[in-house]
């Protein structure tokens, strides 16, 4: 990829305070910004064309950092940034800040503006403002194949010459039309000419304003950037974009006698047609959408009225009073029970596999003669921590994740956003932390960086701080585990896998519903507030594509969790190992800590070694189960565990009740994020305050949950 | 046209009803805007979430769910 550190770096592009640098290997380099509408599938076009992998999912929102690749075309080099979906760029927020100020500032040899075919006329308000900005516009009008099943047809050449920009048209997901859109790209960033874009027309009044307060702008910005644009923010007032401007030109606009001087006739001038604060956006707005209506007429043709009346049906039922929850639990419930019933047989293969290969190595360890330490540093060890890694973390995250994926990729997730909103309501917190929540579920930190698309600053940290209480990717394994050992053996049979799938639901539940509580009480208390008001897209349902999106998330999942295996498992089983050989005073270290934590542990109804295991643990959530075997059997006898039931003997013998098992899921579920997480919540909040409590949030609850559970079992004599 | 104006909220599920005035203001009047939400839109109220707030509304061709303290301060005639 060219855009590595390793990249020549011939001409580096700053922008976005430094967000995205932009690092091109020839000056011949062409920059090109992907802009549009959230979900119109701009990623789905980036990934098209830069052959990269970027995550994409049918939900507004899913692309918050801007991302770039490289495509080569025709032997030149394109370098494409994916920028976060806006619906203007009026920057309502930062997501909108970010698109906003690289289309600006960013100074691209092409934007290319993706929109929804589906969609258009309201996509063409993003079009405009675009071609408002820069010269070099393109407009891709995406989703043509859903489009065409909704019995929408499109002129896209009347739309090009009405717009007088370039127009292309895709159906991205299957490829179609980006090479003529690559074509498009060089043709616009090869020639000088530019393009003579639609002009949009204001009001008399805010013409005249306009023109009024333009030759000082112009004159100061020397042909910067767009005098006409400028002159109409300044008008505006939009306070963010003047706050990059400055920073983008060096200096304030405002301190310029001439400009402030004519913003005052001009805005006198808007005073006298009564059109005064928020009434200057409202007429440009209106004449933006006067203009994509007028646009689009004869350009859109619909043999149907009702396209949408399936997504309607669908909906009805997914969000409805009766069944709209119910349904929820149900597909929550009907994944859990595919991941647990689908990992078992895999876990047990790749166990046998990588223990088989284990008994190898041992033997050509012995064969060489090598010393026991380092056998047992690097099998007992390293190895065999890695071995259950990802023998027993692997299947359920190779199975959970892709089925997750396609919910997502069919849209489902909107819609959970929308039946959990009035919970969210009800806690004063935003109804986004529902998208944010499932985000988590796949991993916590990319749950915390999707809290950017909450806008309210209030309701964003309290996302943020609670988003650990979804049980991450690297967590559900420890909690099938547990479910698996400790409550399925209830019961016998086929229902095995459908009990741990009921348990392991409820705990989400209650996650969920720690969550609302939680959320509840920061509103009330550190992060006092109001409910911000906010709108939620529910797209239309899209198709998956099933067998790409399984054969990618699989593909992606067991990469993921290899390389983590290689750089925290390794590690971690040489630290236990050491901890566990080494004695000091006839004890190991080990034991030493562990008797350390053990009142504690007890206290909160595990023990010691568990406690120990989650410290451990900080690194990487996957390992926490590991390294709990690991310090049983290197305290015990060492004998090979290679399934579930011989572990349930392990843990049983070293004092594992139903409790502890329940103490020790529960403490899985709340207590202190990754390290991964702390760090990305550090990097999100900018403040060693808010990381240090959203470490401490969960790791009190949990210990006090624990805590409680634990005594009133004891105290009613349950266990 | 001599019509009732009623808030959004307040439109019955199925009814459609066009936008007679904005009356929220700041970021969320800026949103609405966005959305293509000015005098004379088109608005369909579709579906309401299983608690009844928010509603889903059909707005210039997408669905978009607003509670009930945004759709308040759209007035539209019914």
């Amino acid at each position: 990829m060219g855009l590595s550190g390793a990249s020549t770096g011939a001409g580096v592009l700053n922008c976005c305070d430094g967000l995205l640098r932009i690092e091109k290997e020839t000056e011949l380099d062409q920059v090109v910004a992907l802009a549009g509408n959230p979900n119109v599938g701009k990623s789905t076009v980036f990934n098209n064309l830069t052959g990269m992998n970027q995550h994409t999912g049918n939900w507004p929102g899913k692309t918050v950092a801007n991302a770039q690749g490289t495509y080569r075309y025709q032997g030149r080099n394109f370098i494409l940034v994916d920028i976060p979906g806006t619906y203007s760029l009026m920057a309502n927020s930062e997501e909108e800040e970010i698109a906003r100020d690289f289309i600006c500032f960013g100074n691209p040899d092409a934007t290319v503006v993706v929109a929804d075919a589906t969609c258009l006329e309201r996509n063409l308000n993003l079009v405009l403002q675009t071609m408002e900005i820069s010269g070099h516009v393109i407009l891709c009008v995406n989703l043509l194949d859903e489009a065409r099943k909704k019995k929408i047809r499109i002129d896209l050449k009347l739309l090009s010459q009405k717009l007088g920009i370039p127009v292309v048209g895709t159906s991205a997901r299957s490829g179609k039309g980006l090479n003529d859109l690559m074509e498009t790209v060089m043709r616009l960033t090869r020639s000088d000419q530019k393009a003579t874009p639609f002009p949009i027309t204001y009001d008399e009044a805010v013409e005249k304003a306009i023109e009024l307060l333009r030759p000082a702008v112009d004159h100061v910005l020397s042909g910067k950037l767009n005098s006409r644009w400028v002159s109409l923010k300044l008008l505006d007032g939009d306070e963010s974009l003047l706050k990059s401007l400055k920073k983008y030109l060096g200096y304030d606009l405002l301190s310029f006698q001439d400009i402030v001087e004519s913003l005052e006739r001009a805005r006198s001038l808007l005073a006298e047609n009564s059109i005064t604060g928020d009434l200057f956006r409202d007429r440009v707005v209106t004449r933006i959408i006067q203009n994509c209506e007028d646009i689009c007429r004869g350009v859109i043709v619909c043999d149907k009225e009702k396209y949408a009346e399936r997504d309607r049906k669908i909906d009805r039922i997914l969000t409805s009073r009766a069944t709209g929850i119910p349904i929820m639990l149900l597909l929550l419930l009907l994944i859990f029970w595919l991941t647990i019933t689908g990992a078992n047989y895999p876990s047990e293969l790749i166990a046998a596999g990588l223990f088989w290969v284990e008994d190898r190595l041992t033997e050509f360890f012995i064969l060489i003669s090598a010393p026991a330490w380092i056998r047992g540093i690097l099998i007992d060890g390293i190895y065999r921590t890695l071995a259950w890694v990802v023998s027993v973390m692997l299947p359920p995250m190779a199975i959970f994740f892709p089925l997750f994926t396609l919910l997502e990729d069919l849209g489902y997730l909107p819609r959970v956003a929308f039946n959990l909103d009035d919970f969210f309501r009800k806690a004063h917190a935003h109804g986004k932390q529902a998208l944010t929540m499932c985000m988590g579920f796949g991993c916590n930190a990319c749950g915390v960086i999707g809290c950017r698309i909450i806008d309210s600053p209030r309701e964003r940290l309290i996302a943020i701080l609670t988003n650990n209480f979804v049980p991450c990717n690297g967590r559900f394994p420890t909690l099938i585990a547990v479910i698996t050992m400790f409550f399925a053996a209830a019961v016998s049979g086929p229902f095995q896998s459908a009990v741990s799938a009921l348990t392991l639901t409820a705990v989400i539940v209650f996650g969920v519903f720690m969550t609302m509580i939680i959320s509840k009480i920061l509103s009330k208390t550190i992060l006092k507030g109001m409910p911000s008001s906010f709108n939620l897209e529910l797209p239309p349902y899209r198709r998956p594509q099933i067998g790409r999106v399984i054969v990618r998330s699989i593909f992606d999942r067991t990469l993921f969790v290899l390389q983590r295996a290689v750089v925290v498992a390794a590690p971690a089983g040489l630290v236990i190992w050491l901890l566990a050989n080494i004695h000091v005073g006839g004890i190991s270290l080990l034991a030493h800590c562990a008797d350390f934590l053990d009142p504690f542990g007890r206290l909160i109804g595990m023990d010691g070694y568990i406690l120990m295991a989650f410290i451990l643990g900080f690194p990487a959530n996957e390992i926490v189960v590991p390294i709990i075997i690991m310090s049983y059997m290197a305290t015990g006898a060492l004998t090979d565990y290679e399934s579930l039931a011989q572990l349930h003997t392990l843990f049983v013998s070293h004092g594992w009740t139903w409790l502890t098992a329940v103490c020790v899921m529960l403490f899985s579920l709340m207590h202190w994020p990754c390290g991964t997480t702390c760090l990305t919540i550090h990097k999100e909040t900018q403040s060693m305050k808010w990381t240090l409590l959203s470490f401490a949030i969960p790791t009190v609850t949990g210990i006090a949950v624990c805590f409680l559970v634990a005594n009133s079992v004891r105290l009613l004599g349950l266990a | 046209m001599n019509q009732k104006e009623i808030p959004l909220n307040q439109l019955p599920v199925g009814a459609k009803a066009s936008v007679t005035s904005l009356l929220s203001d700041g970021t969320t009047r800026r949103r609405m805007l966005d959305l293509g939400v000015i005098d004379g839109t088109q608005i369909e109220s579709l579906y309401q979430s299983p608690s009844g707030n928010p509603v889903a509304y059909l707005i210039r061709g997408a669905v978009i769910a607003l509670r009930s303290d945004v759709s308040a301060k759209i007035m539209v005639n019914a």
